[in-house]
């Protein structure tokens, strides 16, 4: 089971904050197909927000297909984002580390790595798509 | 049964001040309703309007579809939790959870004791030694074991700590996802109740400033940053809010329908707190020029 939390400063509504945590679960492999997410009453007994916010974000997720709610019971999860790549995510952490580690030791602070991460990522984008 | 709440024209007068004026409201049911304002805007009245405790000097207000009264029917579908939460401090936890059993008829013993459990409430403490949270817990746990349909709260978090507060607020939404009630609580402080509400009522100077659903009123404001400009110049459906200049730029608040497509404008989504500190202003603004007559030019 997943526990949620929120950011309040992030700008991101709160309902989307949520639908984003159980994606991003789901592509880490953290939640896997059948595992139940937590209950309305869990969550909102935990962030105290409206209920209707995890109601929407759940029939978000359900419209996408991730999860289905079963009455009576809790929703779960139909399908997995973590396919095969999840196998190769480990040695893609270790080189980002090390190239994390490059980038520090060149004298680069956490915005400018942002940056040029954020920054390459797109022009990356850029060219994939032409 | 669609509204929980329905005023028309509603207004109390105390001697010559009126606490609320001109109040026509139509609130949904299965809402949590944040009712915000100042204080001294009429909250208070406002509530103790729809529960009965005061009679309109001008108006109507109906809850649940029907008119406010004092019958047993009526009191046992409306629960309210008054300002400072009230309890008997001589009287023990148990003895309130007795009494609550007592005096309604639709008492459902099995909520009350589940929330005793969750607060960890010794049944046999007097009210009058709870701190603050517990007492403010255990007036919703005597609220809510009556089963309503609507639920009132005036100001129930404004006296607790920043821990008992959010305490407080998790219960209250776990109770509102779990059992088919709506709810109305005021606050002075929007941020207390941002995450937890979908519908705002905001009162200012005894008038409704603004009412409706939370996201509706999201998606219809946005916050506009350019070159400096005249608001007259704006399109029809640009309803300016707020506005603020310099002598470059123009920072504006306003209420729109359509999307802005003027590429001038940086455009902002705004949050719930923004806007009902600028329709706040407004607001004020508006009492302290009453009317357009006394706009005498020098």
């Amino acid at each position: 089971m997943i526990e949620f939390h929120l950011d309040a400063r992030s700008g991101v509504s709160p309902y989307l904050q949520l639908v984003h945590q159980v994606r991003h679960a789901l592509r880490l492999g953290l939640l896997d197909e059948g595992d139940q997410l937590p209950t309305v009453k869990q969550v909102v007994g935990r962030l105290a927000i409206n209920p209707n916010t995890v109601l929407k974000a759940y029939r978000e997720l359900e419209h996408e297909g991730l999860v289905s709610a079963r009455p009576g019971v809790g929703t779960f999860v139909t399908k997995t984002l973590s396919d095969d790549s999840l196998a190769a995510h480990g040695p893609l952490r270790r080189e980002l580390q090390r190239w994390l580690t490059k980038a520090r030791r060149a004298g680069l602070d956490d915005e400018s790595i942002e940056a040029l991460f954020g920054d390459t990522f797109r022009t990356a984008a850029l060219e994939v798509v032409a | 049964m669609s509204s929980v709440l329905e005023a028309d024209g509603l207004g109390r007068r105390y001697g010559r001040r009126w606490a609320l004026r001109d109040c026509t409201l139509d609130i949904p049911a299965g809402r949590v309703v944040a009712l915000v304002g100042p204080n001294g805007a009429g909250k208070t009245t406002l509530l103790h309007l729809a529960v009965g405790l005061l009679e309109p000097t001008t108006g109507t207000i109906g809850v649940l579809g029907e008119k406010v009264s004092d019958t047993p029917a009526q009191l046992g579908r409306v629960g309210f939790v008054a300002q400072e939460t009230p309890v008997y401090p001589a009287l023990s936890v148990a003895d309130h959870l007795r009494l609550g059993a007592h005096l309604n008829p639709g008492w459902d013993d099995r909520v009350a004791q589940e929330r005793m459990q969750q607060l960890q409430l010794d049944p046999s403490q007097r009210a009058g030694s709870l701190s603050g949270g517990q007492r403010a817990q255990l007036a919703l746990a005597l609220a809510v074991a009556k089963r309503p349909k609507l639920l009132l709260l005036d100001e129930p978090v404004a006296s607790l700590d920043p821990l008992a507060r959010r305490e407080f607020l998790q219960g209250l939404m776990e109770i509102a996802s779990e059992q088919e009630v709506s709810v109305i609580l005021s606050s002075h402080l929007v941020a207390d109740l941002e995450r937890v509400c979908d519908y705002l009522v905001l009162l200012t100077a005894s008038r409704i400033q603004l009412a409706g659903e939370v996201e509706e009123l999201l998606a219809t404001h946005r916050r506009l940053i350019g070159p400096r400009r005249d608001i007259d110049s704006l399109p029809a459906g640009q309803q300016v809010i707020e506005a603020s200049h310099t002598d470059r730029q123009s920072t504006l608040l306003v209420h729109t329908e359509e999307p802005i497509h003027d590429p001038a404008w940086a455009v902002e989504e705004v949050s719930v707190e923004d806007l009902v500190l600028a329709y706040m202003r407004q607001g004020t603004a508006a009492q302290r020029d009453p009317s357009p007559v006394w706009g005498v030019k020098r």
